[in-house]
C-alpha cells in the first residue's frame, strides 16, 4: 500500500489491446476500491508512451495480431519487468496473457514474448476456441468458480515456472489439455474475457488483497451474482441435465 | 422456376403469418444454387455493407433510386444471401436492386451478383464471435473487390480500416462520412505500424496508407463536393450517423446516374428504415425505439437519447446474430446516462445491469423490454436495444398495432 495511498492501475494499450472489452478490469478494481473508500486512478497508456514506473496493478487486454505485436514491441523496454519485481500486480488476457510469456505467434510468425510467465504460444488450433469458459480454480488461490467467454486461436503451453489459474470445466482453455490460465507470484494470465474481474468478483478482490496486504471487506455484488449464476447454468448446463439423467438411470440399479 | 417455387412458400409463409421473404429465399436457393446469379444478371445491382448503418443506408438509397424506375431491396435487414435471393425474386420486373449485405457475406455475394456499385460504410468490432476480427472481414472484402474489376466501389474516406479494403477496388468515389469510433483503427491495416490522426486526416507512419481526398464529405447537415457546391439535407431521420449515411447513398446513385439534388430530395421523405426510430404506444407510453448493435453504434446512440427527465430502457440481447459476448458492453460509455431513470431489459439484462453498476448507473432490471417500459408509466420513453432485442420490439408492437 504506498504513502499517497491513491491506487495507481495502469490499463496497458487499451487502443491496441482492448478489442474485447478488458478495458472493463481496470473500471472494476478502481471501483472495487472507491467502494471500500480507498483512492484509486485508472491511468490509460497509449502506444508511445513510457509505462509509469509507479503503478500497483498493471492490466493487460485481448487484442489482433498486428496491434498485439505492436504492443509487444512498445512493453518490450523492460518497465513492466521492473514493476513485477517490485511487487507490483499483473492481471492480463487473451493477447496480452500471450504477450507475457516467452514468445507467441501472429500470422507472420513467432515473436518474443516479455517473459514474465513461463508460458509459450506457437501453435494455432485449426479452430478457434470461442464461447463459455468455465474453470475451478487452484484451491490456493481461495477462489470460487470462474466464469467467462474464450475467443482465440492460438494455444498456449505452460512451463514449470507457472501453474494454471485452474482447470477447464467448460470451454477449451489454454490448449485443450484441460489447463486455464497462468500465475506466477502476482503475475496472473487468462483467456477469460467477460471482462473477467466484472463475472468473477472474487478474482478482483483476490489481486486487489494482494496489493491492499490485507483481505477487503465486503461490497454489494447483488447484480453480479445474478449474472454468474445465469452464465454458469448455461455453459453447465449441458454437464448438469446429463448428470441428472445418469441419475435417473441409475435409480432402479441401486435399488 | 425455382425463383417462382420460392414465391409461392413466401406467400404461404406469409398467410401462414410469418415473415415471408427469408423461407422463400431459402427454399429458392434449396432448389437452384445458382438462383442468386441469375436473378442477378441483367440488373443493375448495388451493395451496401459495413458495420454500422447497412438498412438505413439500403433504405435511402431505393428511395433515391427509385426516382428513375423500379426498384426491389431487402430494407428489412434480411441480409444474408437467402434474403437477397427473397428481395431479387419479390419483384421479377424491376431493373434495378439495392441489397444490404452481411459483412461477412460480401465476398460471395459480390462474386455471384456482379454488382454496378458497392457501398462500404464503415468496419467495427461486433460480434467478434462469428465474424472473427475486424481485419479479417477487411482482408476477405479485398480478395473479393479485386476479382471484381466491374464494381465501383463507394468508400468511407474517414474509416482507415475500409479504406485499405476498398483500395483494392479498380474505381472508387471517396466520401468523407465521418467515423467517430477509432479504437480498431489504431494500427494501419496494410503493415501494422500506428496510424497518426491529426483532426480529421489520418495517415500511417510508415506505409502509404492515407485518407484520400474526398469527392463528397458531410458538413453538419451538408453535403459538400470536392468543387464546393453545397447541397442541404433535411432528413426525417435524427442524427449525424443517418447524414453520413445520406451522403454514402448520394455517391451511390450519383454513380448510376441519379444527380445528387435528385437523391437527396427522395431520401428526405424516407421517415423510418425497419422500425429505426419508429414512435410505438406501449401501454400508456410512447416509445422511440433506437438500434445499436455494437460500441461505435452505441456511442451514436447515446448521443440520440431525449434529455432527462425522460426515461431509457436499454435492451440487450446475445443471439447469434448479436454476437453471443455481450463483454463490447464495457467500450459503451454507459457513464453518460448516470443520474438518469435507466431499465436494464433484454435477454442480458444481466451483464447491462453489472455494467451499470460499475458505471455508477441507478437501474431498475426488467427483462421485457415492453413490460420495462409499461413500469415505467412515463408518457415518452427512449428504448434502445441491440439487433434481436429490437427486431422483438418491433415484432411485438407491431402484432399489437
Amino acid at each position: 500500500m504506498p504513502a499517497d495511498s491513491v491506487v495507481g492501475i495502469a490499463l496497458l494499450h487499451p487502443e491496441l489491446l482492448g478489442t474485447y472489452g478488458d478495458g472493463g478490469n481496470a473500471l472494476v478494481l478502481a471501483q472495487r476500491l472507491r467502494w471500500r473508500g480507498v483512492e484509486a486512478e485508472v491511468l490509460p497508456v497509449h502506444a508511445g508512451e513510457p509505462v509509469p514506473s509507479s503503478c500497483e496493478l498493471y492490466v493487460l487486454g485481448g487484442g489482433e495480431d498486428a496491434p498485439q505485436a505492436l504492443a509487444a514491441a512498445e512493453l518490450g523496454d523492460g518497465a513492466l519487468a521492473r514493476a513485477v519485481d517490485r511487487g507490483a500486480v499483473v492481471f492480463a488476457v487473451c493477447a496480452g496473457f500471450q504477450i507475457l510469456g516467452h514468445e507467441f505467434l501472429i500470422a507472420e510468425g513467432p515473436r518474443p514474448g516479455l517473459g514474465l510467465l513461463d508460458c509459450t504460444t506457437v501453435r494455432r488450433a485449426p479452430r478457434r476456441a470461442v464461447g463459455e469458459l468455465v474453470v475451478e480454480p487452484d484451491a490456493r488461490l481461495g477462489l470460487t468458480t470462474l466464469t467467462g467467454y474464450e475467443n482465440h486461436a492460438g494455444l498456449t503451453e505452460l512451463g514449470p515456472d507457472v501453474r494454471p489459474l485452474g482447470r477447464v470445466m467448460a470451454g477449451a482453455g489454454n490448449a485443450g489439455d484441460g489447463r486455464e490460465g497462468a500465475v506466477v507470484g502476482r503475475v496472473v494470465g487468462t483467456y477469460l474475457h467477460g471482462p473477467a474481474l466484472a463475472r468473477n468478483p472474487a478474482l478482483a478482490d483476490l489481486l486487489l488483497s494482494w496489493v491492499m496486504g490485507r483481505e477487503l471487506a465486503p461490497v454489494d455484488d447483488g447484480d453480479v451474482e445474478r449474472l454468474r449464476h445465469e452464465r454458469l447454468a448455461a455453459a453447465l448446463g449441458r454437464r448438469a441435465r446429463l448428470r441428472g439423467w445418469r441419475r435417473r438411470v441409475a435409480i432402479p440399479v441401486t435399488r | 422456376m425455382a425463383a417462382r417455387a420460392g414465391l409461392a412458400v413466401a406467400y404461404g409463409s406469409r398467410l401462414a403469418g410469418h415473415g415471408g421473404s427469408v423461407l422463400g429465399g431459402r427454399v429458392t436457393l434449396a432448389l437452384d444454387a445458382r438462383a442468386l446469379p441469375r436473378l442477378s444478371e441483367g440488373r443493375t445491382i448495388a451493395l451496401v455493407s459495413g458495420t454500422n448503418g447497412k438498412t438505413t443506408t439500403t433504405g435511402l438509397l431505393a428511395a433515391a433510386l427509385g426516382t428513375g424506375g423500379s426498384v426491389v431491396t431487402n430494407d428489412s435487414g434480411a441480409n444474408l444471401p437467402y434474403g437477397l435471393v427473397a428481395a431479387l425474386t419479390a419483384d421479377l420486373a424491376a431493373g434495378t436492386a439495392v441489397l444490404e449485405v452481411d459483412e461477412g457475406a460480401l465476398p460471395p455475394v459480390v462474386a455471384a451478383t456482379r454488382p454496378a456499385v458497392v457501398v462500404l460504410l464503415n468496419l467495427s468490432r461486433d460480434q467478434l464471435d462469428r465474424y472473427g476480427e475486424v481485419r479479417m472481414i477487411a482482408a476477405r472484402w479485398r480478395g473479393a473487390l479485386a476479382d471484381a474489376p466491374g464494381a465501383h466501389v463507394v468508400a468511407n474516406a474517414d474509416d482507415p480500416i475500409v479504406v485499405w479494403a476498398a483500395r483494392a477496388a479498380a474505381s472508387v468515389t471517396w466520401v468523407g462520412a465521418g467515423q467517430s469510433w477509432r479504437e480498431d483503427a489504431a494500427t494501419c491495416p496494410a503493415c501494422g505500424h500506428q496510424l497518426r490522426w491529426d483532426g480529421a486526416a489520418w495517415a500511417c507512419g510508415s506505409c502509404d496508407l492515407a485518407r484520400p481526398e474526398p469527392a463528397l464529405s458531410v458538413d453538419g447537415d451538408t453535403l459538400v463536393s470536392r468543387r464546393g457546391e453545397r447541397i442541404a439535407v433535411e432528413l426525417r431521420l435524427p442524427g449525424r450517423c443517418n447524414v453520413a449515411n445520406a451522403a454514402m447513398a448520394a455517391a451511390a446513385a450519383q454513380h448510376l446516374g441519379v444527380p445528387t439534388a435528385r437523391a437527396v430530395a427522395a431520401m428526405s421523405e424516407t421517415t423510418e428504415v425497419a422500425g429505426r426510430y419508429r414512435v410505438v404506444r406501449v401501454g400508456s407510453s410512447l416509445a422511440r425505439l433506437l438500434l445499436a448493435k455494437n460500441p461505435a453504434g452505441w456511442v451514436e446512440a447515446l448521443d440520440l437519447l431525449r434529455p432527462p427527465p425522460l426515461p431509457v430502457v436499454v435492451a440487450i440481447n446475445a443471439r447469434v446474430a448479436d454476437g453471443r459476448d455481450p463483454s463490447w458492453l464495457w467500450d459503451v460509455p454507459f457513464e453518460r446516462l448516470r443520474g438518469r431513470s435507466v431499465v436494464a431489459s433484454g435477454e442480458r439484462a444481466a451483464d447491462l445491469a453489472v455494467r451499470l453498476r460499475y458505471a455508477d448507473v441507478e437501474h431498475e432490471t426488467c427483462s421485457d423490454p415492453l413490460d420495462a417500459v409499461r413500469g415505467l408509466g412515463a408518457p415518452a420513453v427512449d428504448l434502445a436495444a441491440n439487433y434481436t432485442a429490437f427486431q422483438g420490439v418491433v415484432g411485438a408492437t407491431a402484432r399489437a398495432g
